[in-house]
Parts: C-alpha cells; structure tokens; sequence
C-alpha cells in the first residue's frame, strides 16, 4: 500500500462539477478527495455509491468507481456490493431527505447490521435538488415552498437516530472544517464495519447560515464542543463550559460550578450506547451548543464478515458438489 | 410426448372385472384433513413410494391461508392431490378418483370435487356429534345417504392408531400418528412399498425413536388393517411408467427454482447472491438456497422487497450473479430498481411466483395475472426480457436460460413462475453437471477507448450489450446512474437525439434477443384450423386436452410459450397460419392482449381466476365450442 502515491488530481474525475457556487459540498469534496490520496486503498478498490439529491452527484466526480442510484437505496446497493465484495472500500454518499426521509429504513438495517460501509450524511435541512421544500431535519416552523405557514414536522436528530439504530461508528462534522471533516473520515476509515457520518453542510441558495452557530467567527467558538477520546468535555474559548452526567442526562454547565472529577470524560469506546445518546441531545438543531467528533466507536463484526465466515466454514467441511445436490432428495433410475 | 395413444389422459379406465386387482392407466388421489393431521406429509410420502415404484406423477398441495385455523373447522382444512400413472403425465389430475377425508370439514370442503363412484376413505371415529357441528353438519353425512354414490370405506382410526402406538407413546401425541394409519392403507389399496416410507421416517425422525416407532406402527396397521378386514375389496394397480431412461428425484418449483439458480451459478462460473424479502409463495426458494454455503450462494434476507433488489443490483455490478425473488405485489416495490437495472445495464434476474392479487390477494392460489405487469410494469420506456416456467421439471433449464439471457445481454430479466409451478412437483430427469449449457461471461479487462479510457456504454457489435468492468479492475475506473448516458461515454447526457438513441438501443438490444431463442414449437395436427396457444403452468393440462381431442380426431394443433419478451420469432407466422386461435390462461385474457397488439390476430379466451388451476375437462369443453363457433 506504501507505494501509492496519489494527488487529489488522481480523484478527480473529468466531469464538470455542477453544484451552485458556494454549496458547500465543494468543500466536503476537496475534503474527501484530499483525504483519498493518503488513504492507502488503490483508486479501483473504491466505490462510491449515492442516492438521489444534491449530494448524490458526488460519485460523478470522483475518479473511482461509482454508481447514481435511486432516491434512498444508496445502503441497499452499497450492503449488496460490500456483502458480495468484502475487499473493497465502500462509501455512501446520502443527504438528510435521502437517508432520513425516503430511505429512512434502509439506513437503520444496514447501520444495525454493521455493514462495512462509510456512510456520509450531507445534512443542509432542507431539499436543495427539488428547490426548497423542508427536510426530515428543518426545525419546527420552517417556512418553505411546501410550508408556507411554517414546518409542523418534529424533525430528527440524525446522530441520536443512528446510535438508536445499533450503530457501531457515529460522528458528526462541518463541511467548513477540512481538518475536522478529515480526522472523522481517518477515524472511520480505521473502523471495521458501518461508520455513520453527519456533515453539516450548508446550502446558500435555499438554507443559508443554517450552521452560522457553528461557523460564524463571533459564534462558533463558544458553541462547539469537540468530543476528543479519553478528554474531559469542556468547551467555550477559556474553556467556560462543560459537560456533566447528571440525573442520567449530559448537561452543560459553567466549567466554575463543577469540581473537575464532575466532568464527562469522552470515551467513544463505551459499550453501552446510553452515555453517548445523551450527549447527542445536547443540542436538537445546530441552533446553539453542539457536539462535534465521534460520538460512538465500537467493534462488532461486520455483516460482510460474518456472511463470508459461514461461506468458508461450509466450504472447510467439503467444498460443494452440483452433481450431489441434484441427487440429495433420493432418486430413482429409470432404466 | 411419450403418451400411448389408446388411453386418455383424464378421467380414470374402466375397472376389469378380473376379481381383486383393478389395473388403471393412471390414477389420481386427494388426501384432505385438517391442517395438523399430517396430510402434506402423508401425501408426499405416497409421492415418493409412488416414484420409486416407477410411476409418473404430478403432486399438488393446497394450504389453508391461516397458519392454524381452529382445528376441526372448514378454514382449516389442507389437502394434498397427486396424479400417479403408467406414462408420461403433464397435471395433478383433474378430478380424484380416490380421497381420504381425515374429519368433517375435509369431507365437507373436497367431496364435490370426488368423481362419481370414486373411493372415499374417512376417519369414521372424527364423525361425531362436536366434528360433525364444527364442520356444520346437522346429521352425519356417514349416515344420510348421502354418500351413497362413492365407494366408501370407514375406517376407525383413532382406535387403530391408539392400538397400534400403545406401547411407545402417550397422551396427546398418541393420535399424531393418525395420518400414517391412512397412508398404510392407501399403500396397501394402490400396492405401493413401504420401504421409501419407513426409510424417509427413520431418518426424518431420527433424534426421536419413539416418533419413528410410533409412526412405523401406525403405517403398518393401516397397511394390515387393508389385508385383514377389506379382503373382498379390489385393489388398484398402475404399473411402472416407460419414462426416458435416466435418474430421477422428485422436485417441486421452488426447489428446482433454487437448484436451477444454483446450477445457473456454476455454468456461469459466477458466485450466487440472492437477496429476497420472505412473502408467500416464494420464500421456499430463500429457504432452499439459504442452505447451500457449501456452493458458495450467498443469501441475503433483506429489510423489504426494495433493499432486496438494491442489494442484488450492488452485487451485480459486483460481478455476482444476482437474483431476487418475490410474488406480485412484492415485485410492485422492486420496480423502480429494476428500470434502474435496466439503464445501468447490469444483469439481474427477477423471479415472481405470481400468487392471486391484487393486492394481498389469496396468496396461496395461483395465478398467471403478472404477465403484462411483466411486460409494462415500469416507468419510462424499459423493456425486459420476459420467461415463464411451466412445470416444476422445465424449471431447473428455464431459469438457467433466464440467467443466461441476462449475463449476455446486460439486462435484468423476468422469470415467471406461479403458486401451482412452485408447490407442485413431478419427476426430473437429472441431468450431468456437466452436460449444462457453458453461459459464462468475460468481464472488461483492458480499456476500450482512445487514450487509454474506459467507455462503458460502447456496445458489442452483436449483442449491443454493454462491457460489464468490476470494481477492484485498474484502470476500468467509471460511474454509472439512472441519469440518462451519453452512447459510448457513459457520461450524463441531456441530449434530445442521445436520448432517443438511448432509448432504441436498449429497446433494440432486448427486441434482438428474438435471434437467440428457439423459434415457438407446434405440436399436434400442424394443418388444423385451431391453434391453442399457452404459456406458463397451463402447459401440462393444456397439451393433455390437445393430445386427447388429437386421439379422438379433433383436428387441433396447439404451441406453447416459454419467451414472453422477446416473442419467438416465427410466433406472428405461425399465429396468422391458423384461422383460429385459442388462448387458456388463469387471468382475464392477458397473452391475447399481447398477441392482439403485436401480430393483429383475433383469438378466442378461455380465462379464469378462481385460484384453482386449469381441469382438462375446462380446456376440452371451451376448444369443441371454438371449433364449432
């Protein structure tokens, strides 16, 4: 694998990128192809598989195999391919309407199953591709083509969603951020099985600054909280905030009014999912304080895995035989 | 066809008067009792000592939809039917010549059906005043008279089993072994061996002794209760059947549905994967093929109909051999994929055992109602190559020709099969593994561009199928999608004249696969003015009806359909050659409608959808009123 020395030109297909002009998905793909080059994975042993939506032209320009599907059964195609093909790297490109919407049930199967898949969630709350109506992620009283007198629709938090659904990798990062974005990607890559990963990602045309909270330069630093394995959780610029466990919920709490044995010490490798949905539900929308980083990292066999395990074991005691198979009910001969 | 010409193929001989031996040509037997008496079994073991005797047969089941319906009652009655014969036989029969009726409610719900003067046997001890109420007899039909026209055998079972089993179980499991007791005496009544009998059950019951001795006991009361007490009684014999020379097993649809994928695999030379969501009446296939590791299937029980057909769609452009399976309202959900298959070019087969719909339907019934849903069933301009099966014996060879279709032309493929192909089963000659058709496919290696690029989308000068390249191929690096692509490139295109070149193409590429199928066959009396034109599972009563009104004179000739999509290529030719035609299916008149719109031929129907399948009799009666019309 050392051999391989790639740019991100390797990455990058022939095809003209056609997202509007500042989308943030721009970012997420110099993002990911950056990160390609230093993956060690040869180009051909990766696929990337999407839905529909804005996000799901992203296999159009990579330079890796890929494949444009329907709207929402991404994760089918992707758990059909990684379960035939454990030897490649398998990557889903999704959007919240995509995978939370349409395609909500095949998310959490192929999540509860731990196929080995990098699931990205390219979350901008709304519907970009079909013009502006509200997602399964919009707040409540959104006003949008659709909702005019504003979203009645509760919506999702997608990291509580995935912990919920037996999820053995969940993270969550910010389009803006490269190195953040970059670090989660290593952090799944390095997993064995389904890896979920929700990128705020904003859409300037039809949900602007949905993430100001987190990316505006007065904002952001006293509202995001980076999760860092084996760290207590303090956040704010001098580090005023905290996180403590507290009647069986995360709560913030001024740094000040805790003794520093009170405070959460993030430990993604926890068993046990409850701590790390608590801290999911440290914010509902990216509106003030919010968790960024890998929630949950656990180790399960992958669906892959085991499917191939039963193959060979099967095969170990005899390898198959047509000829005795076609005999195996009994048979007679006419002569 | 190998059918003697001096006998016909309903309906039972004349009995000889030779005393206590009734030699038959053929013969057909119902066994009908409640759901947990056993009648599947009993009717598959008379199956197989049937078979390894040396008769043809035809077996057919029919299930109560309520997995447990009260016990006793007319919902919960299952019945198990078997045409056994001295020749090559094609139905289950049309009426039984002989029924067993384990209660009441049996009797009740299958008598009608008993062909008059036909041997009824009954379980006289289930006839009392709770069974008869149960089954909503006012007085006991043993009684009334009104049984008078069948030849009736009472038999106290209960009493029988309960001797008989004494010794080696107790309490409720005592009269479990009931249905053996019946299976003895039918075995005796028809002359069949009992070893395939005891030596399924020995080993079919091998981790419980008790089961097998009690069951063993029961067989061989029933058998000597016939010696001993019906000593005056004929018995019936059917000889051994002139089948061609070879080696047998017994196979149901499903199962040959299974090993005809199995088998499809292995002369493709590509791994299996078989994704399927479970839904009556095609879930036995996931069952079946969930048990073959060892040839390296691999089954995948998906979350719904739609990831099922996701999953297999990732495995072929894997490289797989990809199948999902489902009946009718199942394969509503698989649509949008399969058009999305389609225009990705990826090989698929997609099996529907078409069940009675719409919409829930009666599950268990059969049905040939998916034919046009088939054909038209998508979005978009997205013609498919269409198969349909017609007996559990031509499923092994029709499915490994579905896949075959499909690895060469790149497309996804409608396999048909239905409820009386899948539960049914008859003989299948077994052929060498290695005698099976060589249907494997080269993937893309090298790059078939200019300047080193890969061109998905430039076709095969024959075939215009496309080059299948698989991830983990250097070089061969491209991206596929349900957005339209430009020829040759791949790339998305928007093109008004690219699009409608698309949209030949693959029209084209479907329509030429005419070229590569046998031409329709014509049976019977080529220079007649009738054709009876079939498809799918009315094969066997179909060509029995056609063969005996031949016999009798009837100048008739009658074909058969395979290819649905594309239509064999001299199917217009041979349509217009004949100045009538008649089409029997188990649906409103759907194959007429095709063949209306393609050749502008009127035809005649014979169509129905009552969830049973055709009788020879119904075939017979409507072709005499086309002749004469």
């Amino acid at each position: 694998m050392s051999n391989l020395t790639y740019t991100r030109s390797d990455f990058q297909s022939d095809q003209e990128v056609r997202w509007c002009p500042g989308c943030g998905d721009y970012t997420i793909l110099a993002s990911v192809q950056g990160f390609m080059t230093q993956m060690g994975i040869p180009r051909e042993n990766i696929v990337v598989v999407s839905g529909i939506g804005c996000a799901a032209r992203f296999p159009y320009y990579m330079n890796t195999y890929g494949f444009h599907t329907i709207h929402g059964r991404a994760p089918t195609i992707a758990t059909g391919l990684a379960t035939s093909r454990p030897d490649l790297s398998i990557w889903v490109v999704s959007g919240d309407g995509d995978a939370l919407s349409i395609g909500g049930n095949h998310l959490i199967h192929a999540l509860r199953r731990n196929v080995n898949i990098k699931i990205l969630l390219f979350n901008n709350q709304i519907y970009g591709l079909t013009k502006g109506q509200y997602s399964p992620t919009s707040e409540v009283g959104k006003r949008t083509k659709s909702t005019p007198f504003g979203s009645i629709d509760f919506p999702f938090n997608p990291v509580s969603l995935a912990i919920g659904s037996e999820a053995s990798f969940v993270a969550r990062t910010l389009d803006m951020d490269r190195n953040h974005t970059q670090y989660v990607l290593g952090e799944a890559v390095s997993h064995r099985g389904s890896a979920f990963i929700e990128i705020y990602q904003n859409c300037n045309v039809f949900n602007d600054k949905a993430f100001i909270a987190l990316t505006g330069r007065t904002e952001r630093t006293s509202n995001r909280i980076n999760l860092q394995e084996g760290k207590p959780i303090i956040f704010g610029g001098s580090g005023e905030s905290c996180v403590v466990m507290e009647n069986g919920e995360a709560r913030i709490k001024p740094t000040s009014s805790v003794s520093p044995d009170q405070i959460l010490v993030h430990d993604p490798y926890r068993e046990n999912p409850s701590v790390a949905f608590s801290i999911s539900r440290l914010s509902h929308t990216p509106h003030g304080p919010t968790p960024l980083g890998v929630f949950r990292n656990i180790s399960r066999p992958t669906y892959g895995s085991e499917m191939q395990q039963q193959i060979v074991d099967a095969q170990n005691r005899g390898p198959g035989d047509l000829d005795a198979l076609f005999s195996s009910a009994g048979t007679w001969e006419v002569t | 066809m190998t059918s003697p010409a001096a006998h016909a193929e309903a309906g039972v001989s004349e009995r000889s008067p030779n005393g206590n031996i009734t030699p038959l040509r053929q013969v057909t037997v119902r066994f009908a009792g409640d759901s947990g008496d056993g009648m599947q079994l009993a009717g598959n073991r008379f199956a197989d000592t049937s078979a390894a005797f040396g008769n043809d047969l035809f077996t057919l089941p029919s299930f109560p939809a309520e997995i447990r319906a009260p016990a006793g009652t007319l919902p919960g009655v299952s019945s198990f039917q078997i045409q056994i014969a001295d020749w090559d036989i094609s139905t289950s029969g049309d009426r039984p010549d002989c029924m067993v009726a384990m209660n009441p409610a049996a009797l009740r719900t299958n008598i009608s059906d008993l062909r008059q003067g036909g041997t009824l046997i009954v379980n006289s001890e289930a006839f009392d005043e709770r069974g008869l109420a149960k089954a909503g007899y006012e007085d006991s039909p043993l009684m009334d008279g009104s049984l008078n026209q069948y030849d009736l055998i009472e038999i106290p079972m209960n009493t029988i089993t309960k001797e008989a089993v004494a010794d080696k179980v107790s309490g409720r499991s005592v009269l479990r072994s009931r249905n053996f007791v019946a299976l003895g005496f039918l075995a005796w009544l028809f002359q069949r061996p009992l070893e395939p009998i005891v030596t399924w059950t020995e080993n079919k019951f091998a981790k419980l002794p008790m089961v097998v001795a009690a069951n063993l006991a029961a067989l061989r009361a029933g058998y000597n209760f016939g010696i001993t007490t019906e000593t005056s009684r004929s018995i019936f014999q059917v000889k051994p059947a002139s089948l061609p020379p070879g080696v047998y097993t017994s196979i149901t649809g499903n199962t040959a549905l299974a090993w005809g994928l199995i088998a499809a695999s292995y002369c493709a030379k590509l791994p299996l994967y078989y994704g399927s969501y479970p839904i009556t009446p095609a879930s036995d296939i996931l069952h079946e093929l969930a048990r073959h590791k060892r040839l390296g299937v691999r089954t995948f029980q998906a979350e719904d109909e739609i990831a099922a057909v996701g999953a297999v769609i990732g495995a072929a452009f894997g490289g797989s051999l990809a199948v999902t399976g489902s009946s009718g309202p199942g394969i509503s959900l698989k649509s949008e994929a399969i058009s999305l298959a389609l225009t990705a070019e990826l090989p698929l087969v997609v099996v529907n055992v078409q069940r009675a719909g719409p919409s829930t339907g009666m599950p268990t019934k059969p049905e040939q109602t998916d034919l046009l849903f088939s054909l038209f069933g998508r979005h978009g301009e997205s013609p498919l190559p269409v198969l349909a099966c017609a007996t559990p014996s031509d499923v092994v060879e029709t499915t490994i020709e579905a896949a075959r279709i499909a690895l060469k032309y790149m497309t996804p493929v409608i396999l048909l099969s239905d409820n009386h192909i899948a539960n049914g089963s008859e003989p299948w000659r077994i052929p060498d593994a290695a005698d099976l058709p060589d249907i494997s496919v080269r993937f893309a290696s090298a790059p078939n561009g200019a300047g080193g690029r890969f061109l998905p989308y430039l076709r095969d000068f024959n075939t215009f199928s496309r080059p299948w390249a698989i991830p983990g191929t250097k070089g061969l690096e491209h991206r596929i999608g349900g957005l339209e692509k430009e020829n040759i490139s791949g790339d998305i295109s928007y093109n008004p004249d690219n699009h409608q070149l698309m949209t030949d193409s693959r029209a084209w590429k479907v329509a030429n696969i005419a070229n590569d199928i046998p031409p329709v066959e014509v049976h019977g009396e080529l220079d007649a003015n009738l054709l009876v034109l079939g498809w799918g599972s009315s094969k066997g009563t179909m060509g029995a009806a056609c063969r005996n009104l031949n016999r009798e004179g009837y100048k008739i000739a009658y074909a058969h359909l395979r290819y649905l999509n594309p239509l064999p290529a001299n199917l217009g030719d041979v349509v217009h050659s004949y100045e009538k035609v008649l089409i029997p299916e188990l649906n409103t008149g759907q194959l007429r409608y095709v063949i209306r719109a393609n050749f502008l031929k009127d035809a005649f129907g014979l169509n129905k959808v009552t969830g049973t399948p055709f009788y020879i009799g119904e075939i017979r009666d409507r072709v005499l009123e086309v002749l004469e019309s």
